[in-house]
């Protein structure tokens, strides 16, 4: 592989984050370093979701720090974090549902498009020519993620399989520095996993894309990522290299109980 | 048979990413223009315009922009009419009180105002949605219908609180026939459908329909709702207050605040409804189907009562109108509750394919 793991692009220090009474995060700290795929796992509710919305500011943290390229980072909303380059892709795909899949991919690059309301009420100069630049861009990454045959298609009427591909372009089109996915393999048979790792895989590859992931199969997980971090009820239990991490007892733990 | 995409390559980009892109639709739609411009001024006569057309032609303009909001953006209003009043005696304002102001310029800043306006009544949609955001924009409907009829300067000062436009004036061309009317409304009408269809699918358009369909993915790739959804009040409430400006000052002449009451902005409501949410062709549709099938039934069901012999009354006519009317738009809701222009886009789905099934 011809990526090299760089400096820490973002850090996570002791986030701790409630609901009233009810704490999702607990004293949190982990880093992420660039080009690298870092895992975060856990048993349900251990807080992996939450942390994902933390760090593209969904959620606000009551405690704690977040450096992002060193330099701390206040309290934002989502479309700010989405202009510093972190893009994501949900649990349970929230893609626009009356659009086309050429559409959904395209409003992923709306921070990129500058043109003014007139222009594009005229369909004019500069207005016409931004929306032909980046449908090429766009042509580019549907040809990536090989769903050519689809781009026309209202997303509401596409198999499971090839929306959470779509939900992957639509973070794609953003140009991301880091990518967060939340579970893009749940509820996928074998191929469309194999077909998912390897677009992810090519992306950290290709692109250089910091990847940030969520996933339950231990199987993916184990093998394509560079690190590991362990939720369980809202703390951090585990932190490393794949194989450490399975190593880790408290791991162990969480998963299968504390009888094994 | 004829309605075939066979053999229309794009080898562009901006082939691919036309009005219409194939070349039929583009014919047919051209073709109807047309007809409108240089057929129809020669077959209807002055009932036609005054009741039906010009009419038909305002009120989907107001239903465009509704629809921008509605269908759109997914923010439900019922202050349209209000929007309406606004557009139209900011730009009764602009006409008398500035000397020399042309008459379209008055018109698009009476537009303007609305849009302001709009912005003005859209910043609770930051914060509430559905069903609140509805009574909050119902607040601009009673602030407006009170403000027209209580401030004496918006209405000059007139006397009886009712306001009238001497003469429309383009650039030395008098309008007063009911053609000449017709062909002022068709133009503008054209030509916002033109810039309603170009914003809809440039990136402002996507932002809002992204902001409809999954408001917290929206603002997860970087669209920020405040703009997305005042701007979508501004371009709606702009399109609404020009068709409410061309409602008084062409339509009507003289007009008082009751013109644009609720009613109005509830019959915009089902006419974006009827029409087709989210469809500029289903706004022209729903407000067709306004307009047209009440004056179509008053008609009708008298011819329909003599060739059985009964004699209905004016009353029972305006009654079973009503009730007709109402379940009409029952039945089509149910039957199809994405409007019109759902029924037209699977009938050329169909057409497409024909005379096989797949």
């Amino acid at each position: 592989m011809s990526r090299q793991i760089g400096d820490v692009i973002l850090d996570l220090q002791s986030i701790s984050l409630r609901f009233g009474g009810v704490k999702a995060l607990t004293d949190i700290s982990f880093d992420i370093r660039e080009h690298e795929v870092r895992a975060i796992i856990g048993p349900n509710g251990a807080g992996k979701s939450s942390m994902l919305n933390v760090i593209n500011g969904v959620y606000h943290p009551q405690d704690g720090k977040i450096l992002y390229r060193g330099v701390e980072r206040k309290k934002m909303e989502p479309h700010m974090a989405a202009s510093t380059g972190i893009a994501r892709t949900f649990q349970n795909i929230a893609l626009f549902k009356g659009m086309s899949v050429l559409d959904n991919i395209m409003t992923g690059r709306t921070l990129k498009m500058k043109s003014n309301l007139l222009l594009q009420a005229l369909w004019f100069g500069p207005a016409q020519k931004e929306e032909l630049e980046h449908r090429r861009k766009v042509e580019e990454i549907i040809d990536f993620l090989e769903i050519q045959h689809i781009r026309k298609t209202p997303v509401g009427r596409l198999p499971y399989g090839l929306q959470k591909r779509v939900d992957l372009g639509r973070a794609l089109a953003m140009e991301p520095q880091i990518l967060l996915l939340d579970e893009p393999m749940a509820g996928m048979n074998v191929e469309e996993k194999q077909d998912m790792c390897r677009f992810i895989l090519d992306v950290n590859d290709q692109f250089g894309t910091t990847i940030v992931l969520i996933e339950h199969d231990m199987g993916v997980v184990m093998d394509i990522s560079d690190r590991v971090v362990v939720l369980d009820y809202g703390k951090k239990i585990g932190d490393g290299l794949p194989d450490e991490v399975r190593a880790n007892p408290e791991v162990i733990k969480a998963y299968l109980g504390a009888g094994h | 048979m004829f309605y075939r995409e066979n053999g229309q390559f794009k080898t562009t980009y901006a082939a691919d990413q036309q009005i219409f892109t194939i070349a039929q639709d583009k014919w047919f739609v051209l073709g109807v223009i047309a007809f409108a411009f240089l057929v129809v001024p020669m077959l209807a006569d002055e009932y036609m315009f005054r009741a039906i057309l010009i009419p038909f032609l305002i009120l989907s303009l107001a239903a465009l922009g509704v629809n921008l909001l509605v269908g759109y953006c997914g923010q439900i209003t019922l202050g349209a009419g209000a929007f309406m009043a606004v557009g139209a005696y900011a730009a009764y304002n602009f006409l008398i009180r500035i000397d020399g102001m042309p008459l379209i310029a008055a018109l698009l800043l009476g537009g303007l105002v609305s849009a302001g306006m709009g912005i003005l009544f859209g910043i609770p949609s930051l914060r509430v949605r559905g069903l609140y955001l509805a009574v909050a924009t119902l607040a601009a409907q009673f602030f407006c219908d009170w403000a027209f009829l209580r401030i004496k300067w918006f209405t000059n000062d007139s006397a009886s609180g009712s306001v009238s436009i001497s003469e429309l004036n383009v650039f030395g061309w008098i309008i007063d026939s009911p053609t000449e009317k017709y062909l002022f409304c068709l133009a503008f009408i054209v030509l916002f459908a033109i810039i309603g269809k170009n914003l809809t699918r440039a990136t402002i358009g996507r932002q809002w329909m992204a902001i409809r369909d999954m408001d917290v993915a929206a603002e997860v790739i970087g669209i920020r709702p405040m703009y997305a959804k005042l701007s979508a009040f501004a371009v709606s409430s702009f399109f609404v207050g020009v068709a409410g400006a061309l409602w008084g000052f062409v339509h009507l002449g003289s007009w008082e605040p009751a013109a644009f009451s609720v009613d109005r902005s509830f019959q915009l409501l089902f006419m974006v409804i009827i029409g087709g949410l989210g469809s500029i062709l289903g706004s022209f549709f729903g407000a067709a189907f306004i307009v047209v099938l009440p004056i179509f039934l008053n008609q009708f069901l008298p011819a329909l009562g003599s060739l059985f012999g009964i004699a209905i009354s004016t009353a029972a006519v305006s009654h079973a109108e009503l009730i007709i009317f109402g379940s009409l738009i029952v039945f089509f809701l149910i039957v199809e509750p994405h409007g019109l222009a759902r029924l037209w886009a699977i009938a050329k789905e169909k057409l497409r394919l024909w005379p096989f099934p797949h």
